[in-house]
């Protein structure tokens, strides 16, 4: 199953050659709009027609390595899947972005595990953002050793590629009992400071593992202090706000902003408030590769927009 | 007379034996927690000062054990395993999982 913005009646034809479904979203710039795509498509000849822009990035979140139930016994084959889908793209993105929950229980040897398994991906500029998995410990001293230093060990910073700026946020740390994710003061205030004297022109995507937008509070499904960020993100003509951890596909539209949230490549978890918590879903494994997935994402420029395509391993 | 002596030497230490059995067993049930369908349950817990609190995570999904003030934080539980912790001063403990924290409990040490 995929979805796009806006409707493509050739990619569903495309999706139907797919034996296995893939994992993620492509972003793409086309002329100042970013556009998603699926993976599906952008490996398939359909997928270059002119105005599909070129792949700008790929996300892929909640890889969740060194989980073993039985929503799925082998995390690390469904993301060696979704690598595949994506080396055999014939327009790869220069970027990938893994929006958290990375590994399930933030060891070393899981961080290891998954550092092995994304080293195959033929896209070498990875960015990361940690879930509230990779940073079980509080400090994350396991995620922060390795993906500390784009932000000088903060969590949260910001770079340019290809005209669009990128900000990454952490809304995973220091916790209260209160349930939802937080951005917290000094965050709120560089971000504030980097949006500054920027032109409103710019296109803008921003990644987090939690939704920046309440999905459901009960489960802590959304970000306490987003509004704040989001205020000063509005003056902006694109934005796309990516997100994880709810492990299927969420989405709206506020103004200028785009919010999306990613499948996961691991195990598919309940709509909002089905069940007793946002535990791994079991499904028949025959349906299991259509819940798994991830996102491209192109920016298409006349008219500015990004477009978003979800892809799934099935 | 030796036999009933015999046997009232027997009976005695089995006596005592049987008690401290079920006061630690009782204690046990008492001080143990489980984790389960994204809740600790009881959610409200008193026990003693010098007790030992075990936590047992039943849910496929992991959970911590975080003491707001910083006392204590567990690593992450996968599912069936444990954590305990030996409360020594009395007081209001505020617990919470670090990876979902709307999941709260409230531990009186008396």
């Amino acid at each position: 199953m995929s979805s796009d913005f806006p409707s493509d009646p050739s990619r569903r034809n495309a999706l139907k050659c797919l034996a296995f479904g893939g994992a993620g979203t492509l972003f793409v710039l086309a002329g100042g709009i970013l556009t998603p795509l699926d993976l599906a498509l952008a490996a398939s000849e359909k997928g270059q027609s002119a105005d599909s822009g070129i792949p700008l990035f790929l996300q892929i979140s909640d890889t969740h390595i060194g989980f073993n139930k039985e929503a799925n016994p082998d995390v690390a084959a469904t993301l060696k899947q979704t690598i595949d889908l994506v080396n055999a793209m014939p327009l790869k993105p220069a970027l990938t972005i893994h929006t958290g929950d990375i590994t399930h229980l933030s060891t070393a040897e899981q961080f290891d595990h998954a550092a092995q398994l994304l080293a195959g991906l033929n896209i070498t500029e990875l960015h990361t953002v940690p879930g509230e998995h990779d940073v079980t410990d509080g400090p994350g001293t396991e995620y922060f050793s390795r993906f500390g230093q784009a932000s000088d060990n903060k969590g949260y910073y910001s770079f340019d590629h290809n005209g669009v700026h990128f900000i990454a946020l952490v809304n995973v740390m220091h916790f209260k009992p209160n349930g939802l994710g937080a951005l917290g003061d000094d965050q709120l205030a560089w971000l504030k400071a980097d949006l500054k004297g920027r032109s409103s022109s710019t296109p803008i995507v921003v990644f987090a593992h939690m939704p920046m937008w309440t999905i459901y509070q009960p489960w802590g499904w959304g970000t306490g202090d987003a509004g704040e960020a989001i205020e000063a993100l509005k003056r902006f003509g694109s934005v796309t706000i990516l997100n994880g951890h709810i492990h299927q596909i969420v989405s709206k539209v506020e103004g200028n902003i785009t919010f999306h949230t990613a499948r996961s490549t691991a195990y598919p978890q309940p709509t909002a408030g089905n069940g007793a918590g946002p535990t791994p879903l079991t499904v028949p494994s025959d349906q299991l590769p259509a819940m798994l997935g991830m996102t491209s994402i192109k920016i298409m420029q006349h008219p500015l927009h990004t477009a978003l395509a979800d892809t799934t391993l099935a | 007379m030796l036999t009933t002596h015999f046997r009232r030497a027997i009976m005695i230490p089995l006596g005592i034996g049987l008690l401290i059995a079920a006061s630690v067993t009782q204690a046990q049930q008492t001080n143990a927690v489980v984790i389960k369908n994204f809740m600790f349950a009881p959610m409200s817990l008193t026990v003693k000062a010098g007790s030992t609190v075990t936590w047992k995570n039943l849910d496929g999904e992991p959970h911590t054990v975080v003491e707001d003030a910083g006392l204590f934080r567990s690593s992450a539980l996968d599912q069936n395993d444990s954590y305990a912790f030996k409360f020594d001063k009395p007081g209001v403990y505020k617990i919470f999982c670090g990876i979902h924290p709307y999941m709260k409990q409230t531990i009186t040490v008396q």
